[in-house]
């Protein structure tokens, strides 16, 4: 078969090529390529976080949207009302105050009316005095007519 | 070196092809020679993948990788992905030892597809009267290789299981229950791990080199139908020839990779426990 001292050179030759494989070859090349592993699965694992976070800050923001809006819409609510109270309680207050003014123009009104009546009544018994004495030609004496007299100015 | 016509000198040029260049160690010479081609082919190539993996392997970046990074990482995940199946402990060892095995007998099977005449004319200008080039197709290459994964074997087998590795060898593959049994079977044993031991490392290299040895002749008989240019044989040896090597690219590629699988396997078989 031909075996001769080169077996034993190439056995050695062998041993020196694994040896240096092991050494210098492999373990960079394999923590190259770990650390890399270690890398990309990081990346995608930051990638998957930031995808939950916006989905959690856009329900956040979606709810903040919300929210505002039915404060606002209740903000507008409460002012319509607000402007409804003030615009019935001004109502109210011009008719009460009209009310109010309108009586005391009546009891004015009255109390002239009951004033000039009162005056008129007094001047009636003068003048039908007067009159009832042109009439009879005598001068009627008030004091003992004042019971007829008092019932003339009653019946007026 | 080119043949001429005739039946005699095809013979010449064949023979002149499958001499080593042998250097002898002492007057005696036999034993104790060196094939200096087998051995200056096998380190040049040795030490080519081992430069090509270290450039790599010194500048490798976890970042980024070049195109070079990238091709020596693919070959090494490819390897260590073969080692995983095998193998299910620890690759620290395994891993680059299939590593260098695959690709350096890949490299130096590839000599086989280089032109037969190329490497050995080029020596022959270098004063070298005879020069093989392909390693693989030299038994001292395969069994070198084929041995030191012998000793591997049997120290990963001693280091996994220590004591139990002698025990293994006279208690396994038959096993019985009763001690009068368990004697009686420990010759067939021992008998068995023998047999193991030699098949083992007479397969791994006979198989390697008869495929290459058996390319690189054909190789050889082909060319020799090239020797004249007027020869109704030259056409039939161009054919030959690219057809050839075309499959032995494939041979090559699959001796190498059975050659690291095989390794690897003994190494792990020896690891596990009965």
């Amino acid at each position: 078969m031909g075996f001769n001292a080169t077996l034993i050179g190439e056995m050695i030759a062998f041993a020196i090529m694994i040896t240096l494989t092991v050494k210098f070859v492999w373990p960079p090349l394999v923590s190259a390529i770990e650390e890399r592993q270690r890398k990309i699965a990081e990346g995608l694992e930051a990638a998957d976080r930031a995808r939950t976070e916006l989905a959690a800050a856009n329900t956040r923001a979606d709810d903040e949207m919300k929210r505002a809006r039915a404060e606002a819409a209740s903000i507008i609510e409460r002012a319509t009302q607000q402007a409804a109270q003030i615009v019935d309680k001004a109502r109210t207050d011009a008719l009460l105050e009209a009310a109010k003014q309108k009586a005391v123009a009546q009891a004015d009104i009255e109390n002239m009316a009951h004033r000039a009546r009162a005056e008129l009544r007094g001047q009636v018994a003068t003048l039908a005095v007067a009159g009832a004495a042109k009439i009879l030609g005598r001068e009627v004496n008030a004091e003992t007519h004042k019971a007829l007299l008092e019932e003339l100015v009653a019946g007026i | 070196m080119s043949a001429e016509a005739g039946g005699e000198s095809f013979t010449a040029y064949i023979q002149h092809h499958l001499t080593y260049w042998n250097a002898p160690l002492t007057h005696a010479g036999g034993m104790a020679s060196l094939h200096v081609d087998t051995l200056v082919m096998s380190v040049l190539l040795g030490g080519l993948v081992l430069f090509w993996f270290w450039w790599f392997a010194r500048r490798a970046t976890s970042g980024v990788p070049g195109k070079g990074q990238a091709l020596v990482e693919l070959a090494l995940e490819f390897v260590d992905g073969q080692v995983k199946d095998a193998w299910h402990g620890s690759r620290t060892f395994l891993g680059p030892l299939a590593l260098t095995i695959f690709f350096w007998v890949l490299f130096m099977n590839l000599m086989d597809v280089l032109p037969v005449d190329l490497i050995p004319a080029a020596a022959e200008a270098g004063g070298a009267t005879h020069f093989r080039p392909v390693p693989t197709a030299d038994v001292n290459m395969t069994f070198g290789l084929s041995l030191t994964v012998l000793l591997l074997t049997i120290f990963f087998g001693l280091k996994a299981k220590g004591f139990r590795y002698f025990r293994d060898v006279v208690s396994a593959p038959f096993t019985a229950n009763n001690i009068f049994m368990q004697v009686l079977l420990a010759p067939f044993n021992i008998l068995m791990f023998v047999i193991e031991m030699i098949t083992q490392p007479v397969s791994l290299a006979l198989r390697l080199f008869g495929n290459i040895f058996a390319g690189d002749l054909l190789f050889m008989l082909v060319a020799g139908l090239m020797a004249h240019w007027l020869s109704l044989w030259y056409p039939l040896g161009v054919l030959g020839y690219a057809v050839w090597s075309i499959f032995e690219l494939l041979i090559i590629l699959i001796q190498a990779f059975i050659f690291m699988y095989l390794s690897i396997t003994y190494i792990a078989m020896a690891q596990e426990h009965h």
